[in-house]
Formats: C-alpha cells, sequence, structure tokens
C-alpha cells in the first residue's frame, strides 16, 4: 500500500526490502575509495567485447546476474526489470538485458537513473504488483565519450567544471516486505522530481545544470514529507560534482534549508580527486549506481546510518538541443532509505 | 528558484577557471617544440636537394603521420592534455582530428565508420579553408579585370 | 641554423599561446577556433601580412593551422595569375593535395592497424 503525500511523494505502508545489490566496473573505478565493493572489474573496460557499446551491455548483465545471485533468486523470480543508461535507445539496458527473459520496462532519467528505477521498483513492489524488481543502469566512459564528446583518442583539455563519466553498471533487487525486514535495509519514501532548467548551456558544467532540480526536489519533499534534513543521517545527492554540490548548498540556503552538514555527493565518493583525473568529479548513471552499491548500503547494513536520502540528479542533455543554442534541463529523484532495526515493520518516527 | 540571471553570476562564481598560467606557457612550449622539430626537418629535407615547396609540404606529411602514428598508439591525447592548443593548433592537431574519429568509428565499419567520419572534427576546416580561398580568389580577379 | 629554429619556436609557440587564451577566456570549441585559425590564414596571406611572416619564421609559420590558410591562398593566387577565373576553383586543393591526403592516408592505415584504448 502505497499512499501519496503532497504531489508526488510516495509513502510505503508496508516499505519495499532492498534484497541484494551489485555493481561492475572499470580500473578507474577500481582504484578509486570504493574499489573493493565492486563485485566485478574489468582491467581494460572491454568486458571481452569488441566494441565499447558492446562492453556496457556485458557490464550490465554481470550486474544483474550478481545481483540476483546475491538475493538468492533466479531470473523468472523477477516479476519486473526497470532500466535505462545514457546512450541513444538505452540500448545497454535493452541489448544488455534482453537475455533475462524479465518483464521489462525501460526508463531514461540519465545520470538520475538510479534513484529513477529504484523509485519504480519500490512503488510496485510497494503497490502489491511484483514481488521482486529490478533496477538497473549502467554508464561508461568510452561510450559516453564518443555520444556526447569526441572520439577517445581526439587530444583537448577538460575544464575544471567537467565530470568524468564512470565505467560502472548496478543492479539493486527490490522485494515486497514480507513483515520481517529487520536487519534490512528498506525503501520508506520516495518522490518525483520536476525537471529543472537553471539555463545553463554549457556541457563542460553539468554540475551546475543539475543543482536546481536537486534544490527543488529536496525542498517539496521536506514538505511534502513534513519532514527536514535533520531527520536523516545523511543526504546523498547524484553526481553533482564538486561545483554542483556547492551549488545545492547554496540554493537551498536561500529557502534557509540547511543541508551541508550532512550532504555528500556521490560525484565526490566514487574517485580520489587528488590522485585521479575527475577534474570537478565522477558522473554517469554508472556513478551513483556505484556509491550506492559500494557506500551507501554496506554503510547502512554496518549500523553507521540508519535514515538516508539517496537523490541521484540527471541532466538530460542532448548533443543536437545543445548545438541548437538550448539550455540543459536537470532532473533529480529520490528515494528514502531506512535501516530496519529491531522487528519495527514499516511506519515509524517522522511519519 | 533565482532569476536566470541570478543564477547565471552564482554558477560563474562557484566554477573554477582553467589554470591559465599553466595552459598557455605549456601551450607555447609544445607548440613551439613541434614548429621547431619542423622546422629542423625543412632543412634536413632542403639539405637532401629538395626545393622549398616540396620540402615544405614534406614536412606537412611527416609532421601527419607522426602524429597518426601517436594517434593510434593513444599517446597523442596525453601530450594534448599537458598542450591544450599547443597540440591543437599545428598541423599536427589537424592529422589527429582526421585519425581519432577514424580510430574510433571503426567499430561502425569501414565504410560508414572509418571513412564516413573521418571529417567529423575536421571537416569544417577544410569547407572553411578552401570557401576564404575562393573568396580571395574571386577578388583577385575582379581586381584583376579591374587592371590593377 | 640555430636563429631560424629559435624564430620557428617562438612565433610558433606565439600563435599556439594566443589559442590557448581563445580556449581558456573564450567559450569556443577547438573546430570553431580551428576554423578561426584557417580562415585568418588565408585573409592574412591575401592582405600581405603572412607571407613575410613564413619567410621570417619558416615552420613557426607554416606548422600551425593559419599556414594551411597561406597555403591555400597562395595556390588560388598562382593558380589565377596563371589560368584566371578557373584557378579559383583549383589553386586551393591543388596547394594543400599532400597534406590532405597524408591525413586522409594516415586515417584509414592508422584505423586498420590500430583500435581505440581506454584512457
Amino acid at each position: 500500500m502505497v499512499q501519496l503525500l503532497g504531489r508526488s511523494t510516495y509513502h510505503f505502508l508496508q516499505p519495499p526490502v532492498i534484497l541484494a545489490s551489485a555493481a561492475a566496473g572499470g580500473k578507474m573505478e577500481r582504484d578509486g575509495p570504493l574499489g573493493k565493493w565492486f563485485d566485478y572489474i574489468d582491467e581494460d573496460a572491454r568486458f571481452g567485447e569488441e566494441s565499447w557499446e558492446k562492453a556496457e551491455n556485458r557490464m550490465q548483465q554481470l550486474a544483474l546476474k550478481t545481483a540476483l545471485q546475491k538475493a538468492g533468486l533466479r531470473k523468472t523470480d523477477l516479476n519486473l526489470l526497470f532500466a535505462g543508461d545514457l546512450l541513444n535507445q538505452c540500448t545497454g539496458s535493452s541489448y544488455g538485458l534482453r537475455g533475462f527473459m524479465v518483464p521489462y520496462l525501460g526508463i531514461y532519467g540519465a545520470c538520475s537513473t538510479m534513484a529513477e528505477g529504484l523509485l519504480m521498483a519500490a512503488v510496485y513492489t510497494g503497490a502489491g504488483l511484483a514481488k521482486a524488481a529490478g533496477a538497473v543502469t549502467s554508464s561508461h566512459f568510452c561510450t559516453a565519450e564518443r555520444q556526447y564528446r569526441f572520439p577517445l583518442e581526439y587530444g583537448c583539455q577538460r575544464p575544471p567544471t567537467a565530470q568524468w563519466t564512470a565505467t560502472s553498471a548496478g543492479a539493486v533487487i527490490i522485494g515486497e516486505n514480507d513483515g520481517n525486514s529487520a536487519g534490512k535495509v528498506t525503501i520508506v519514501h520516495a518522490c518525483a522530481g520536476i525537471i529543472q532548467d537553471g539555463s545553463v548551456r554549457d556541457a563542460n558544467n553539468m554540475g551546475a545544470a543539475m543543482a536546481p532540480a536537486a534544490a527543488c526536489l529536496l525542498r517539496r519533499y521536506f514538505r511534502e514529507s513534513g519532514t527536514g534534513p535533520r531527520d536523516y543521517d545523511r543526504i546523498f545527492t547524484g553526481d553533482l560534482g564538486a561545483v554542483g554540490s556547492e551549488l545545492l548548498c547554496q540554493l537551498l540556503e536561500r529557502d534557509h534549508i540547511q543541508i551541508s552538514d550532512r550532504h555528500e555527493d556521490c560525484g565526490l565518493l566514487l574517485y580520489d580527486r587528488k590522485k585521479q583525473d575527475v577534474h570537478a568529479g565522477g558522473s554517469g548513471c554508472g556513478c551513483s549506481a556505484g556509491v550506492l552499491n559500494g557506500h551507501i548500503l554496506p554503510e547502512m547494513r554496518a549500523g553507521r546510518l540508519h535514515d538516508v536520502l539517496f537523490a541521484a540528479t540527471g541532466a538530460l542533455l542532448s548533443p543536437t538541443m545543445v548545438q541548437q543554442g538550448e539550455t540543459i534541463p536537470g532532473i533529480a529523484h529520490l528515494v528514502h532509505l531506512r535501516m530496519e532495526q529491531g522487528g519495527n515493520n514499516g511506519c515509524s518516527s517522522n511519519c | 528558484m533565482p532569476t536566470t540571471e541570478r543564477y547565471a553570476e552564482m554558477v560563474k562564481n562557484t566554477s573554477g577557471h582553467s589554470p591559465s598560467w599553466k595552459n598557455i606557457p605549456l601551450a607555447f612550449l609544445i607548440g613551439g617544440a613541434i614548429c621547431t622539430i619542423g622546422e629542423g626537418l625543412l632543412h634536413l629535407y632542403q639539405f637532401t636537394g629538395l626545393t622549398a615547396d616540396w620540402a615544405g609540404a614534406m614536412v606537412s606529411v611527416t609532421l601527419i603521420a607522426t602524429s597518426g602514428l601517436l594517434t593510434g598508439l593513444g599517446v597523442y591525447d596525453k601530450i594534448a592534455k599537458l598542450g591544450g592548443a599547443g597540440t591543437l593548433v599545428p598541423i599536427t592537431g589537424f592529422a589527429n582530428a582526421v585519425v581519432s574519429p577514424a580510430l574510433e568509428f571503426k567499430s561502425e565499419g569501414l565504410v560508414l565508420g572509418t571513412s564516413a567520419k573521418m571529417f567529423l572534427i575536421a571537416g569544417p576546416v577544410i569547407v572553411y579553408g578552401l570557401a576564404a580561398s575562393a573568396v580571395y580568389g574571386v577578388i583577385l580577379c575582379l581586381l584583376g579585370q579591374a587592371g590593377m | 641554423m640555430f636563429v631560424e629554429l629559435l624564430k620557428a619556436f617562438l612565433i610558433g609557440g606565439g600563435l599556439c599561446a594566443i589559442g590557448q587564451v581563445l580556449i581558456d577566456y573564450t567559450k569556443l570549441t577547438p573546430a570553431r577556433i580551428l576554423v578561426g585559425y584557417v580562415t585568418a590564414g588565408v585573409l592574412l596571406s591575401g592582405l600581405g601580412i603572412y607571407q613575410p611572416l613564413i619567410e621570417f619564421a619558416g615552420a613557426g609559420a607554416t606548422v600551425p593551422l593559419t599556414g594551411f590558410g597561406a597555403l591555400l591562398a597562395r595556390g588560388v593566387r598562382m593558380a589565377v595569375d596563371e589560368s584566371g577565373w578557373p584557378g579559383i576553383l583549383a589553386g586551393g586543393l591543388s596547394a594543400a593535395a599532400p597534406g590532405i591526403t597524408a591525413a586522409v592516408l594516415t586515417g584509414l592505415i592508422i584505423a586498420l592497424l590500430f583500435r581505440s584504448s581506454f584512457k
């Protein structure tokens, strides 16, 4: 049973449970601070395939396969898959997951796809329309570069505001709450965001393009759910990077919402910016997916974080529209994750 | 949300600027070095007996082939990270702009990938270079007819 | 000879440094900067400014893309002098032929021999 709060905040009365998650990545991701959490690493990021696109397909397959294994489920146990990526026609998902033979709903939310997939999977399982659903996403540095920017071997400098597209795929399996969610991470709330356009034209400054969407989402979510930043141990945003994170805090401060003491950004967690040449941080669907799998969920399972907001952001950028002089719209969606303690089922402190 | 102008100002204040204090001297050094190699080759080719024009053409060919090889080996873009315009502006940058898409789009085949995408970045240089030279030619012809 | 190498270094480096200023302080993309350089080369050559620079700096002026523009302009000028109006169409590309053909062949050969690698 799902309750609608305000315009688009969903409150799950029997919070769906995260059964398992998995991630696959490349060398850059292994060398980052979360490297040891990746279930599968491919040194040359080709995943044994002959093209980068095929490598990305393979990466999504690996992530979903591993997540299913960890959850102890078979493909046939999945009622639904929500998946998307950055490529035209979402090829990473549709080609990568075609072999699973699971009912499939493709989604596109650029780098916010992990949160969008979690939201959809939680709504379906929370509403009793699925017993188990998967949310899968990926991004690959090499496929994104050639679709959005230049060929890999083309020599050019990146400005300091540019972000590095993560080579990473993540899969999360969400299951119905059977009344015994103690010791598991559940999804208590979710909120679907509104497209915001901050009139940013610079495709090398996506953090600035996405910050207004994140600010709008958080502001509205706090109002609709009747909660505030203090109700959460951490607020993770998608991949705003260094520039976008600072802008987000500034935007929220104008509305007297103070999050800087508990805010962290996935774009700043996946890589070590001092040692790795990623400029303003990581980006791509795989960035927030990798951080969710390699940092947020492990920290929650270890009992260090209890209530967490995971708000992934996406720049809904089209190279064609940018060339036509258009600005870059941003989007953000969030889920409220809670580590359930004791036998308490569902609704507690902040409803 | 702040107004568009206000937000643009916030973005400008938050976004760091490229480290020009480092970029400009590096572009000067690396670009200068490529031209110096060209000059050395020019003397070498003239020494072997080529005319000045042919020696000049051979310098271009040598630099283009070398840059192409470095692109294939995945080295040119690493130099370009440091060199910036120093590797973009010389003829080696033009060669890199031709070779890198040829290599990248090989996965879509040698006809529709490699060759169709070869001038993805460098095409405009040839188009506008030829257009400008044609305009110049028209002006020369008109001046010639006017007896100047 | 040393003086000539130094002159090539200084002028070539200077032309590249101008490009870096354009990258860092304007919103111009690399492709636009290159178009600007080649067009500027044609223009400066037409105005009679670029040829003296080539005589002074040699490869320092011919290797940057402005030199490619100057080459196109010189080709057109020589062809027009020789054959009048038809020279407009033939001159530029004939002068640039070795460079363009070398670039195309290099692109083809390198694409056959190598594949792009992860950074």
